[in-house]
């Protein structure tokens, strides 16, 4: 059966046998940039193509269709024309953070990969406290907003770097909340241990009631984190332009609309990991049958699959719903989503106190 | 009760939410829906809503004959004076003069295609046609002449 399991203790093994320790391990690193950058790359690409088909079938339209088949080849030709644009850097900005803003949000979306398991046995970085260290690094890329709004000296910019940093510092907690419900369940921060307890059954069947409402807080949530439509008040286009990136043009435009999309699937891989069981495969109780078909299928086209269906889950909200106003979206984080998921937490500690979950 | 206004809320929220979702989803999922016309590549199998407007014109019938008495209802109730009529005296055979269309000039570039013209019209001699490639290399050519050189008004109508 395919599994990328045994390339990669094959690759590991062949690396050890042949140079020293430490050669092997800078190797190792060597390969893992390589695989990270391509990942971003593509999908950077198949993400944006995604988007504007999803949105054009939902509004009546057919999307690009001009460039290669089916228009496939579209983001790539976009791709090609932000890079031979010229990034300019606007007199009045603070240069020095107006040019490192959006690589820090670039790397805060790197440094995000590290312990998600894409396939059983893939994963960068098996920490053990996975589900902290991703709550905790995805609030850092509210400091790249901040800081290209605040660099690029217009009033646009700014205030939808203030408003994403409201909105981000609020609705981490509703999300962090949403979290910390599987962790109970589960007894463990580590993603492969979130993914291993997952083997009868995803959180989301097992958990009862609670576990829908914590995944549909979380939804909501880190589409708000996000920075996506129906929450886009940070680039809200039709008040402030494009928001923070109104000042930025050309690859370094282009690294903040990358980090957007993948933002977008780490948030769904993240969601796939704790509600729909990560590269577990559907399994149902003790059906030993239907578990065993269901395990033929690759873990890597499960995880993928899962991903895709959230990410496609948030478009559809974004091309559905029209845009909250900045007292609303307060509203229903601190007046809703808050109360909502901290009772929901609540019921979870109990349920799993008295063992009541599957 | 507070708690219960506060829970009946959320299910209102969610409901209204899920009926815009269960929309777009519908047209996800049936590209048949799907309105966008191809323009230059289907031009010959265009289809046009019923109610697009894209240029006044008059229309004649086979023997050169309008209905336009020369009334110019039409030119007072343009907005911005798209339309401008030029009358003269047709002799009857009884000898009797009688107001009639010498010249109906109608400037496609200052139309906005409002309908307030077919409107206004008595006789129904003018109505929009679907016509909308315009585009000329000179300015002039917008100006247009409405009735046929040698048309004449419809027995019958006043």
């Amino acid at each position: 059966m395919f599994s990328l399991e045994g390339i990669t203790n094959s690759i590991q093994e062949w690396l050890f046998a042949t140079f020293n320790p430490t050669v092997a391990l800078l190797i190792q690193f060597a390969i893992v940039i390589l695989l990270a950058i391509t990942l971003f790359a593509v999908l950077g690409l198949v993400l944006v193509l995604m988007e504007r088909k999803v949105a054009a079938r939902m509004q009546i339209r057919l999307g690009p269709n001009r460039v290669g088949p089916q228009g496939m080849f579209q983001t790539t030709a976009d791709t090609l024309k932000l890079i031979m644009k010229e990034g300019l850097t606007p007199d009045g900005a603070d240069k020095f953070l107006f040019n490192l803003a959006p690589y820090i949000v670039m790397i805060v979306a790197m440094l995000l990969l590290a312990p998600i398991a894409f396939a059983k046995g893939f994963q960068i970085w098996d920490i053990n406290i996975g589900v902290l260290y991703v709550t905790a690094i995805s609030s850092l890329a509210v400091i790249g907003i901040l800081m290209a709004g605040w660099a690029s000296n217009n009033k646009y910019s700014m205030l939808g770097a203030m408003r994403s940093g409201a909105q981000i510092v609020s609705y981490e907690l509703s999300a962090g909340l949403s979290i910390i419900t599987i962790v109970v369940l589960t007894g463990s921060l580590q993603i492969s241990e979130i993914v291993a307890s997952q083997q009868n059954g995803w959180w989301l069947f097992k958990g009862h009631i609670p576990a829908i409402i914590a995944f549909v807080i979380f939804i909501i949530a880190v589409t708000a984190e996000t920075n996506r439509a129906p929450f886009d008040l940070a680039e809200a286009e039709s008040e402030l332009t494009a928001g923070f990136h109104t000042e930025y043009s050309g690859m370094k435009f282009a690294l903040f609309f990358l980090a957007e999309y993948i933002n977008i699937f780490i948030v769904c891989a993240i969601g796939a990991t704790l509600f729909l069981g990560g590269w577990m495969p559907l399994h149902i109780g003790s059906w030993e049958g239907f578990n065993r078909i269901m395990d033929y299928i690759p873990s890597v086209v499960w995880f993928f699959g899962k991903t895709f269906f959230l990410i496609f889950l948030i478009m559809w909200f974004r091309w559905t719903f029209p845009r909250l106003r900045i007292d609303q979206l307060l509203n229903l984080e601190w007046k809703y989503l808050l109360p909502i998921s901290l009772f929901n937490l609540l019921l979870v500690t109990v349920i799993a106190i008295l063992g009541w979950h599957f | 009760m507070f708690i219960k206004e506060y829970i009946k809320d959320i299910f209102r929220a969610v409901k209204s939410l899920l009926t815009g979702m269960n929309r777009t989803g519908y047209y996800f999922v049936r590209p048949r829906e799907i309105i966008t016309e191809q323009y230059p590549d289907n031009r010959d199998t265009l289809v046009l809503a019923e109610r697009f407007r894209g240029e006044v014109v008059m229309p004649h019938d086979e023997k050169n004959k309008h209905a336009c008495t020369g009334c110019t209802a039409c030119e007072l109730a343009c907005p911005n004076g798209t339309i401008k009529i030029i009358t003269k005296f047709d002799i009857s055979p009884e000898g009797k003069k009688k107001k009639a269309l010498d010249t109906f000039i109608y400037h496609l570039e200052l139309c906005t295609m409002c309908n307030l013209c077919v409107v206004a019209c008595p006789t129904d001699a003018i109505k929009m046609a679907q016509n909308f490639e315009h585009s000329v290399y000179d300015r002039t050519r917008l100006t247009k002449k409405l009735n046929n050189p040698g048309s004449k008004i419809r027995e019958g109508i006043e």
